[in-house]
């Protein structure tokens, strides 16, 4: 029997937060995903909410806190992360709690908007064709585009945490870089000019929390050093 | 109980690839509109899409054609998809790629800068005579991410609102008018239902694959918007027929593209035999999906299938490298180290043909408007509603998808919806929304009834569900065993109506959700189980043991499924062409399908 703790939280009935106990028979006592032991702690107990959607590792909804590691559940089998036969279960870390494993992703989204992240291009494209794109150029984007916002970054940035709403964090400014590297983006000077204060950058401190925890092995650490090179070199 | 109103001029009912599109249209357009959606847009399910988008941009192959790509889909619907829609698809599709490129789409590319296609199953040069074709659009493996992000981003720039995670309970059809006139709406973080008026209607929900056990689709993917239309008294086409994708991970049913046989991998059986060859001599393993995915069944069941009850085969990649792997398959060789432990460079991924996508759906013409058929009487568009992707049949991919054609179609008849709603605008006819309260008590009711916190569990009922669909409507079908399968469904619908949701809280109830989801899940599952029983032939993915041959005589048409009488009728296939050359024309009539 698998020995799970879970937060949970209902705000119509909780005056706070608590951790539930739960144990759990793994049928055939297979290495199943974490996602898939929530989905048997729910036939349990039907009260217990969180997110899911695809089941692979693409859609980003099912990021948690796993025995204090941040990661997707439905690609973390129990073997990683289960020590001593316990498992605790936290909803991701600095962000309110709508419920239970649910996270109010707002302050995450809006920082996201924040960094413009659609391309933007001062000439109209050629009609009836493509722009061209050197495969080099395109090179420039993998490991930037690949992000599901899962969040499983920001939430482990301690800057993240202290300033939500003007430390873009990890996840905004991988983006930030993703428009910066795209050769068909004409507004650099103008996403450059936007970074450039106290806060939405710089308060990067390069601790890497962000780096180890994305599931999809992205690297934010390196695209906000990209970003600083870059103002640097434009002065 | 009364519900608080909120006004649109059009609303869509779904942000996936489709919803975004038609969303993308109207946000431009100055109307009042919303993407209602149950998740947050990008964890949609066409996020997961992998191989890519096909379309003729001319890119691979400087003499390509749109009348060759259109070939291919006919002949891969097995003739039974609607011509003048597939012709519409075919040509308006280079636009609509184009599009995807100039609002930021990161395809992979070619030496020359242009976008970078693939050859896929189905695929060929000048109507079948010129061997393989590389058609499809891709951005290396992740090609719904890409496209689903992008067109995210899109519509933030457009300034589109978004209500996001809220859930779609019902239409709401006005007895005065007939017209629908918006949807009943949880907002799930609060739990408040509300009546979401609006002149039009845009159901973009996707599909449904979750009615089978073994699956390649998203938890979501419950048929909520098929739902939503059956229980309105609307029709579903084509039901019966049902993708299942070659290349499932056996045991997990996450899917491996079909790019992986385009970039050049291919199926062994157990004693390591390359067996397409024997079904499928000239296309091999990119043959059709049906076809590849019978001829799977049919090694398995001769007993060379792999592992102890020669239950998968496996798909072998090695031999590409590990450059090539890594440069086109990136989220393959991830996906497969996940789930089948097995490194894609070093030894062959177990796969099996899993539930995949609905040809069938809620029957449209060209401008996505939804449509009502009468079996005397004809068709007629349902005032007020449109749908657009997966949940609709406009009917391109007949009997059978072709791989790459479903991106291709969200996009370009979402964007046709959205044309439509905007010209509609325009010149003044979008119809008035007007419901009274009586209107609303069916949904209302439904939604009252789901408060029981004792009866049958829902994970139990739909476990049961999924088995029945799973054992009884699978890859070959049978028909005492379909009718048996009926009566077991028919059965377990009584305990829908008495599901137990012992949550009784508001605030982001999920087990509430789940309960409506298995009830529309249950009516897809039905319109299926009805339709494959009565269809007499094998036609496209629809293979049947009692009747192996295809009866063009009496079943080149479509199937209706009539919800209100549970019964079916038939629907003329459309072979309007408009844009083909005379003396090519004879190319898109009926032929035997060989690959
Ligand atoms: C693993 C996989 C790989 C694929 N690869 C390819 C490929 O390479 N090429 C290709 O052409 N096709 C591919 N397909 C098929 C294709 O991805 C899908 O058919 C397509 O993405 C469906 O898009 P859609 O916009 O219709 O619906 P979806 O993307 O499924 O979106 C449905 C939307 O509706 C919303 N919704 C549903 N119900 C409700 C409700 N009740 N209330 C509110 N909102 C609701 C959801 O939140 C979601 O936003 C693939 C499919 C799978 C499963
Ligand atoms: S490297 Fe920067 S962004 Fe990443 S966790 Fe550390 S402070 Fe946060
Ligand atoms: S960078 Fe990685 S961890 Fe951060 S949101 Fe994107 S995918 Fe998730
Ligand atoms: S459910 Fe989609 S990433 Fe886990």
């Amino acid at each position: 029997m698998l020995k799970v703790s879970v937060y949970r939280y209902n705000p119509e009935t909780d005056e706070r937060p608590y951790m539930q106990d739960y144990e759990l028979e793994i049928p055939g006592g297979r290495d199943v995903m974490v996602l898939d032991a929530m989905h048997l702690l729910k036939e349990q107990d039907q009260t217990l909410s969180f997110r899911r959607s695809c089941r692979e590792g693409v859609c980003g909804s099912d990021g948690v806190n796993m025995n204090g590691r941040n990661g997707l559940a439905c690609i973390v089998p129990l073997s990683e992360v289960v020590r001593g036969n316990r498992l605790s279960l936290r909803p991701l870390p600095g962000l309110p709690v709508v419920r239970d494993l649910v996270v109010d992703m707002e302050q995450f989204y809006s920082q996201y908007e924040k960094i413009r992240p659609y391309l933007i291009h001062d000439a109209p494209p050629p009609p009836e064709r493509e722009r061209l794109q050197s495969p080099e150029d395109r090179d420039k984007l993998d490991g930037l585009y690949e992000c599901i916002l899962c969040a499983c970054c920001s939430t482990s940035c301690p800057s993240f945490w202290w300033n939500p709403d003007k430390f873009l964090g990890p996840a905004a400014l991988l983006q930030a870089w993703r428009f910066i590297a795209d050769s068909r983006d004409t507004a650099t000077s103008e996403r450059l000019a936007q970074l450039d204060d106290l806060y939405s950058l710089y308060r990067c401190h390069g601790i890497m929390n962000c780096v180890a925890a994305c599931p999809k092995g992205l690297n934010p650490t390196k695209a906000i050093g990209q970003i600083r090179n870059k103002l640097i070199a434009s002065g | 109980m009364s519900v608080k109103t909120e006004d649109f001029d059009a609303l869509i009912i779904g942000g996936g690839g489709a919803g975004l599109r038609a969303a993308l249209q109207l946000a431009q357009s100055g109307l009042n509109t919303a993407v209602v959606s149950k998740v947050f847009p990008t964890r949609s399910h066409t996020v997961s899409a992998q191989g890519g988008i096909t379309c003729a941009i001319q890119s691979d192959d400087p003499d390509d054609r749109w009348q060759w790509h259109m070939y291919d889909t006919v002949k891969g619907s097995d003739y039974i998809g609607d011509q003048e829609a597939i012709e519409y698809m075919c040509r308006e599709g280079p636009k609509a790629v184009y599009e995807l490129e100039h609002i930021g789409l990161p395809f992979s590319r070619n030496p020359d800068g242009r976008i970078y296609q693939r050859p896929f199953g189905g695929q060929s040069r000048d109507f079948g005579r010129g061997g393989q074709a590389a058609r499809t659009c891709a951005a290396a493996d992740r090609t719904g991410h890409a496209l689903l992000h992008t067109l995210y981003q899109a519509n933030l720039k457009a300034g589109a609102r978004f209500l996001n995670e809220w859930f779609a309970v019902d239409l709401i059809v006005s007895g005065a008018s007939g017209a629908v006139c918006g949807v009943v709406a949880i907002d799930i973080a609060t739990g408040d239902v509300t009546a979401l008026r609006s002149r039009v209607t845009v159901l973009a929900t996707g599909g449904a694959g979750r009615i089978y056990q073994s699956t390649t689709n998203a938890h979501i993917n419950t048929g909520d918007g098929m739902g939503m239309a059956l229980r309105a008294g609307y029709p579903a086409q084509d039901m019966e027929m049902w993708q299942f994708h070659p290349t499932g991970i056996h045991g997990a049913g996450v899917l491996v593209t079909e790019g992986c046989r385009g970039e050049g991998g291919y199926l062994i059986n157990r004693d390591g035999e390359r067996f397409m060859e024997r079904y499928a001599p000239n296309a091999l393993d990119l043959a059709s999906r049906d076809v590849v995915a019978r001829s799977m069944v049919l090694e398995m069941l001769d007993g060379r299938g792999c592992g102890e009850n020669s239950d998968h085969v496996m798909l072998k990649l090695d031999h590409l490298g590990e450059d090539v792997l890594n440069a086109r398959l990136p989220g393959i060789c991830e996906l497969s180290k996940t789930f089948a432990h097995v490194d894609p460079a070093r030894a062959p991924i177990p796969v099996v043909p899993t539930c995949h996508y609905m040809m069938g759906g809620i029957p449209t013409n060209i401008h996505g408007q939804a449509l009502q058929v009468d079996d005397e009487k004809g068709d007629s568009v349902i005032d007020g509603l449109y749908a657009a992707g997966e949940v609709a049949c406009v009917s391109v991919h007949g009997a059978n998808r072709l791989g790459g054609n479903s991106l291709l179609d969200l996009i370009v008849f979402g964007r046709a919806a959205g044309l439509h709603i905007e010209e509609h605008n325009r010149s003044g006819d979008l119809p008035e929304a007007n419901f009274s309260e009586e209107d609303l008590a069916p949904a209302l009711e439904r939604l009252g009834r789901l408060e029981r916190q004792t009866g049958e569990s829902v994970s139990q009922v739909r476990e049961e569900l999924q088995r029945i669909m799973q054992n009884h409507f699978g890859v070959f079908r049978e028909g005492d065993f379909m009718r048996e399968g009926i009566a077991k469904l028919d059965t377990l619908r009584g305990a829908l109506d008495n599901l137990a949701v012992s949550d009784t809280s508001k605030v982001f109830n999920t087990a509430r959700i789940e309960a409506i989801e298995l009830q529309n899940l249950f009516e897809v599952a039905y319109a299926t189980a009805i339709s494959a029983e009565r269809r007499e032939e094998s036609r496209g993915a629809h293979a049947r043991n009692d009747f192996t041959e295809r009866d063009d005589e009496n079943w080149l048409a479509h199937s209706v499924y009539h919800p209100e009488t549970r019964t079916l009728g038939r629907r003329s296939v459309n072979f309007d062409l408009n844009h083909i050359e005379s003396d090519e024309r004879e190319w898109f009539e009926p032929q035997q399908r060989t690959y």
